[in-house]
């Protein structure tokens, strides 16, 4: 039998994946999927704890959380898009201008 | 092992598996291959947990429409390999410490969860059919959330500018 803690293990281990995308790697791209993942594993938790409690509301926060997620990889590749414009290269280490 | 415990590990080791090759990959294309098997993945955990609008919504709305505009700009730009000439900023030890807080975290949650008596879900037949109601959603979304709704379509107008004004050849 699965319990809620199985879903919430395996969410936490996602997250976890994501975290480690975003330190690890030197891709703008590739950051931006690990964020992907991150949300993703944050939607398993939702959709698992409204099946716990018995409500829609997890999966109607899961809707939601895939708009804000459209929204913010349209944006993040546009910026993505306009610094390879700049700088031809897409490693983050070459975006340092304000970096103190 | 019932039906349910079985698809539960299947999907999570393969969603698990294919977001680990996400963040392996050198190439950006393979990555966004590897994310949309484990959004699959994904989708099948929304089916087991009798959420199958959620599961659909999964397919299409990210696999369908937001990997392909990842997809898009990894085609558009072209940049296959990931530079290691670049000087890093951070260093490897920098690099090193953040794939131990990576793995800090997953075994904090991981610890955490186990000490918590598991907690089963509900089994009634009525509470399942009321939440894997499409019709049930539709009418909370344009009631009790009718103003998240609208301001999403908000978000969304202004993301859209937002990122046509962004993208723009300067002149």
């Amino acid at each position: 039998m699965v319990s809620l803690n199985h879903y919430l293990v395996l969410s936490g281990i996602l997250f976890s994946i994501g975290t480690a995308g975003v330190f690890l790697r030197r891709n703008l791209i590739t950051i931006l999927l690990s964020i992907e993942i991150m949300l993703n594993a944050v939607n398993l938790t939702f959709v698992a704890v409204g099946r716990y409690l018995g409500t829609v509301d997890g999966q109607i926060i899961t809707f939601f959380v895939m708009t804000v997620a459209a929204a913010e990889a349209a944006v993040g590749l546009a910026l993505v898009i306009a610094l390879f414009r700049h700088r031809e290269t897409l490693s983050p280490d070459a975006f340092t201008l304000l970096k103190w | 092992m019932d039906l349910n415990t079985i698809g539960f590990f299947v999907f999570g080791a393969i969603a698990v598996l294919a977001s680990l090759g996400v963040i392996g990959q050198r190439n950006p294309m393979h990555s966004v291959m590897l994310l949309i098997v484990s959004f699959g993945a994904l989708a099948g955990l929304y089916i087991l947990l009798d959420a199958p609008f959620s599961a659909v919504t999964q397919i299409i709305i990210y696999a369908g429409a937001i990997m392909v505009l990842f997809l898009f700009v990894v085609m558009l730009l072209n940049a296959h390999t990931e530079a290691d000439a670049l000087p890093q900023v951070i260093g490897p030890r920098g690099m090193q410490i953040g794939a131990v807080l990576s793995v800090l975290l997953a075994g904090e949650v991981v610890w955490g969860l186990s000490r918590l008596g598991l907690t089963w879900f509900g089994n009634d037949p009525a509470t399942i059919a009321n939440i894997s109601s499409v019709s049930r959603i539709g009418i909370a979304i344009f009631t009790t959330h009718a103003f998240a709704f609208e301001v999403t379509s908000i978000l969304i107008l202004v993301s859209m500018v937002g990122a046509v004004v962004i993208a723009r050849r300067e002149h």
